[in-house]
């Protein structure tokens, strides 16, 4: 099995995608948050790999194709921001503030913790991108020189949290206005809260979307800073 | 002829930023270049978002399917992730309610102040 993955051009991506796909049903069929299709998709293939024992460089050798389109389709968000310059402009402080003060509080309680814990410095910088969008977060973790594959599955999962709990906390918080439960979710939670936050309303939804971007840049503009401080 | 034109122009801004990258010694990966690129030439219509629109809109849909492969390696991780497991969860639960609650409350804050100011 291995020797047969490893000599395919397309195994690789056939099995992410076929997994994928499992994923996407089994949501729409129980209709839970935490059937999220991309965690699905990434646990159905490691699972696979280990009963079939096929190494990962085996798996790799073809699914890196699908890896390679990240760069492109990250640049590509310029193309929903671009869509929202009315709303953005609209209300730019309000939006560059609180999402520059969301991106400090996650980064500054990843300091926090990491210093609490006594983490090396490679577990503190995998988990500083950890808010924002994989795309953004796995290049920033390689950068600083963290697990790119640990960060991957912390933003996920974060994400997934972020689109449960999205709607409860702003509501306990009194976080009413439309803009700010976007921005909130955006910027906790990336693409998956964004998720929840169209179900919500249109303007929740362009403003998580927005948020993603924004809190991605603010991110990577501030992360190197924090990287030096532990 | 279509699509792949608007992925011809895309893929050129994306080999910019990562030009742009490899001269800049900042830890900033290539692709951020790229997207600050991409707006930036939207913004001033040099690119018209038609010319790359439905291209875009489809990789961006796509996109959860691209990071399967890199987050598979958690298998080749694991070791590193499984002694800090416990950490891990405590991290992802608390920060991230402390985002939500942060930017929220700023920005129910800034809404309001700016509210008043127009009244």
């Amino acid at each position: 099995m291995n020797n047969l993955i490893a000599a395919s051009a397309s195994a690789g991506v056939v099995l992410s995608l076929l997994a994928y796909w499992i994923g996407t049903v089994l949501k729409k069929k129980t209709g839970w948050s935490f059937m999220n299709p991309l965690l699905i998709s990434i646990l159905l293939v490691i699972v696979f790999l280990l009963v079939f024992h096929v190494s990962y460089d085996s798996y790799q050798a073809s699914a890196r194709y699908l890896s390679w389109f990240l760069t492109p389709a990250t640049v590509s968000l310029a193309v929903p921001l671009y869509l929202q310059l009315e709303r953005l402009k609209k209300n730019i402080k309000a939006i560059l503030i609180s999402i520059f003060a969301g991106s400090l509080a996650s980064m500054g309680s990843v300091l926090a913790l990491s210093m609490l814990f006594g983490f090396t410095h490679s577990q503190y910088v995998t988990f500083l991108p950890k808010s924002i969008t994989t795309a953004i977060g796995m290049g920033v973790s390689e950068e600083l020189g963290g697990f790119p594959a640990i960060t991957a599955v912390v933003i996920v999962v974060t994400g997934i949290f972020g689109n449960i709990i999205g709607e409860g906390l702003c509501r306990a918080l009194k976080v009413t206005d439309p803009v700010a439960v976007g921005l909130a979710i955006g910027t906790s939670a990336h693409a998956i809260g964004t998720a929840k936050a169209m179900e919500l309303g249109e303007t929740e939804g362009a403003m998580s979307s927005l948020a993603i971007v924004t809190a991605g840049i603010i991110t990577v503009l501030l992360v190197n800073v924090f990287a030096m401080l532990y | 002829m279509k699509y792949l034109k608007q992925f011809g122009i895309i893929l050129l801004v994306t080999g910019i930023g990562e030009i742009i990258r490899y001269f800049v010694p900042f830890p900033i990966p290539g692709s951020i270049y790229g997207l600050i690129l991409m707006f930036t030439l939207l913004c001033t219509h040099v690119i018209r978002v038609e010319d790359i629109r439905e291209a875009a809109v489809f990789l961006i849909e796509i996109m959860p399917v691209m990071f399967i492969p890199a987050a598979v390696g958690l298998i080749e991780s694991w070791g590193e992730l499984q002694p800090i497991l416990v950490q891990t969860v405590i991290i992802l639960v608390l920060t991230t309610v402390v985002v939500m609650a942060v930017t929220g409350k700023t920005a129910m804050f800034m809404i309001g102040k700016e509210k008043k100011n127009h009244e």
